[in-house]
């Protein structure tokens, strides 16, 4: 506690005279005043969140700005690191699937799938897997990418201050998760996607509501399109804006839109199918601007050709209504498939009375699977999805137990957002906004 | 009436007969179409072991942890032709195949190749820049920690991707506790620079040549490297109608 005359005075000195004052001393302050001080530079060091509005979640900036100039930008991240790889460590391979569905929030299903696709693979069942349930992935997985551009593209829009992007893309989002929440139960969270399949089939009517939600998202689309596309600000502010060259890509490891709009079609839905993707007809939309403007176009595209790929599979589905959706191993698939009861889903009412009336091996079949788990080969895989922020990799390592040895994702916004220098340097303080936005982060995948 | 001499007779007998079937279950995996397996670790409990009658747990079972072990020639497809190429390159620089390569493990299609950590940079810039390998993508690094594989306890595992060609390849670089030490790939792949911190972050191992391995995701002041196995996972145990649960971790569980 220091009593020092204030450099400008308080607007009533009488009034305080007498009373003590606080400055900020201490800890690295001093260090820095006196390192601006001997450089006698107008150098300023802005930290723009952890809590800022506009940095897309619990993102840290560290801004040098010289005038209105960033001439350093580093980014900061742990702020949401709530170890969840540690945590799979602990728990059965199948319970694996709701901690990993937290990590991305807005990207769920693709968490799950490419957990339960390595598991699978650990496993060795691949082959086995029921092709309803692939086409359930899917569907699931494609239907996520629209919801989560489109949160991309209504963040990115409110960032800059055009709330009415915000409102529509988020209302169309909803009708995305009416359509989860039909599906799965629930809005978020959903440990929908289990090794071996999927936790139950879609219910009845799913696929006309699911139509229905198509046609909503596109009539929604369709006005973000005549917003966004046609707006000279919006122009002005992203045309030639973060730009980051292929080579720079390349060596930073950028993937999904932010590769794609250098002119790099790779998509790993292409270049390393997987869950059939092989067999649906749909294009990877490219640009070559490389500029966060190119980076939203692109975003709008992949909903179109997204919802392409729904509409093929919401054929297959209908063709293999009444097939299994789970893979035919007892000692893999779980138990009993859940039901929707009066009160939400829940445990299949038939499958209790089965277990705690009529079957003791039943019942200790599923006391064993349910606490126990199931054994998985020992060995390390890596699966890679093509999640809607990029090339998003899964490595686990069995011991030949029934929980992971250990799980890793490499989430594609944790790569992605080292390009946070480059971007921003050279720009504007403004700028700095748009060129998150269009790396579009999310920082539950960055920090897990 | 069985004596206490008897009874701990009658356990080593089982003992040794779960070892015994547990051997010949690696020998029969060695002969199949199987790959050979590194033994990680001997696990000790009553569940879990397969391949024994005993399920009682009188005996101890014991359970042999091994991991997939070095592919022999051909490896098949397109990863002969990978490594023929690799062996060629260090053959040439002077390193030498043998020196850089460690072993080769082909498991579940996938290739991995076991990299000596001095030559690791030298592996990673070929496999990076010759024409034929254009591993051009990193998708980062991740670890594991191995307690029991003594000398080798710390892993790094790199993940590249050729676009150009379409493949996919691991390297994994193992180090002792004693020295976690692997020098830095950031030179050839800048995408590995937070990759880098978050492994020493993690599981405290030092990546050398660079000058700014700051922690990651943990603050700056943590103490320890918690995804290492002897990280305890922490928790407090949760009252729930009049019962309590321990944290995860010190839960009673499965082996």
């Amino acid at each position: 506690m220091t009593t020092q005359t204030h450099a400008t005075g308080h607007l009533f000195d009488a009034e305080t005279e007498g009373l003590s004052t606080y400055e900020a001393t201490g800890g690295d302050w001093s260090d820095i005043a006196e390192e601006a001080a001997r450089l006698g530079e107008q150098r300023i060091v802005v930290n723009m969140g952890p809590q800022h509005p506009s940095t897309h979640g619990v993102l840290r900036l560290m801004l040098e700005i010289d005038g209105e100039t960033v001439t350093e930008a580093r980014a900061g991240i742990g702020y949401l690191h709530t170890g969840i790889e540690k945590n799979m460590e602990f728990r059965t391979w199948t319970q694996g699937v709701t901690f990993c569905t937290r990590m991305d929030y807005l990207a769920p299903l693709f968490q799950e799938t490419a957990y339960c696709l390595g598991t699978e693979r650990l496993l060795g069942i691949t082959d086995d897997i029921p092709e309803r349930a692939t086409q359930i992935r899917v569907l699931m997985m494609e239907l996520n990418r629209v919801g989560s551009h489109l949160v991309a593209l209504a963040t990115g829009g409110n960032e800059l201050g055009a709330t009415t992007l915000m409102t529509i893309g988020f209302t169309a989002r909803e009708e995305i998760l009416r359509v989860f929440e039909l599906i799965t139960g629930l809005r978020m969270n959903h440990a929908y996607v289990r090794p071996g399949g999927v936790a139950q089939d879609i219910p009845a009517g799913a696929l006309d509501q699911i139509r229905e939600a198509i046609t909503g998202v596109k009539r929604y689309l369709r006005q973000l399109e005549d917003l966004m596309l046609g707006q000279p600000i919006l122009k002005g502010r992203l045309q030639e804006v973060g730009v980051l060259n292929l080579a720079s890509c390349m060596a930073l490891g950028i993937t999904g839109p932010m590769l794609r709009s250098t002119g790099l079609p790779y998509d790993v839905r292409k270049a390393a199918p997987y869950c059939g993707y092989e067999t649906y007809d749909f294009d990877v939309p490219v640009s070559d601007n490389a500029d966060c403007w190119d980076r939203m176009v692109l975003r709008i595209e992949e909903c179109y050709q997204s919802m392409k790929i729904v509409d093929q599979v919401l054929e297959r589905l209908k063709a293999s209504t009444g097939s299994p959706v789970m893979v035919e191993d007892k000692k893999i698939a779980w138990p009993a498939q859940l039901a929707l009861g009066s009160d939400g889903m829940g445990n299949s009412l038939d499958h209790i009375r089965e277990i705690m009336g009529t079957s003791m091996e039943a019942l200790i079949h599923h006391f064993k699977l349910v606490t126990e788990g199931f054994r998985v080969p020992a060995g390390q895989v890596w699966q890679t999805v093509e999640h809607p922020r990029g090339e998003l990799g899964v490595h686990l390592i069995s011991d030949g137990g029934t929980k992971p040895y250990r799980a890793h994702f490499r989430d594609p916004s944790f790569n992605n957002l080292q390009a946070v220098s480059m971007l921003c340097e050279g720009g504007q303080v403004a700028d700095v906004v748009c060129a998150v936005a269009s790396i579009d982060p999310v920082l539950g995948g960055v920090d897990r | 009436m069985t004596t206490p001499d008897e009874k701990k007779d009658a356990a080593q007998a089982v003992n040794t007969a779960a070892q015994s079937s547990s051997e010949t279950a690696l020998e029969a995996a060695a002969q199949g179409e199987r790959t050979p397996l590194d033994v990680v670790s001997v696990r000790e409990g009553m569940f879990g072991v397969a391949g024994t009658g005993d399920t009682s747990g009188f005996g101890g079972l014991v359970s042999t942890v091994a991991m997939p072990g070095a592919s022999e020639r051909p490896y098949g497809g397109w990863f002969d032709q990978v490594v023929d190429i690799l062996a060629e390159l260090l053959d040439a620089s002077g390193t030498g195949y043998d020196a850089a390569v460690e072993s080769v493990v082909v498991d579940r299609g996938e290739l991995t190749l076991n990299i000596a950590r001095e030559h690791l940079v030298e592996v990673t810039r070929h496999l990076r820049d010759d024409q034929d390998l254009r591993f051009e993508l990193s998708l980062g690094v991740s670890g594991a920690h191995y307690p029991h594989d003594t000398g080798r306890e710390l892993h790094a595992v790199y993940h590249l991707t050729s676009i150009t060609h379409g493949r996919r390849l691991r390297l994994e670089v193992a180090v002792p506790d004693s020295d976690p030490t692997i020098p830095t790939t950031v030179d050839v792949y800048p995408a590995n620079d937070w990759h880098e911190r978050e492994t020493w972050d993690f599981f405290g191992i030092v990546f050398t040549g660079r000058d700014d391995l700051a922690r990651i995701q943990m603050p700056d002041d943590w103490p320890g490297h918690p995804q290492r196995k002897d990280y305890p996972l922490g928790g407090i145990p949760v009252e729930y109608k009049g019962a309590t649960v321990p944290p995860a971790d010190q839960r009673r569980q499965y082996k």
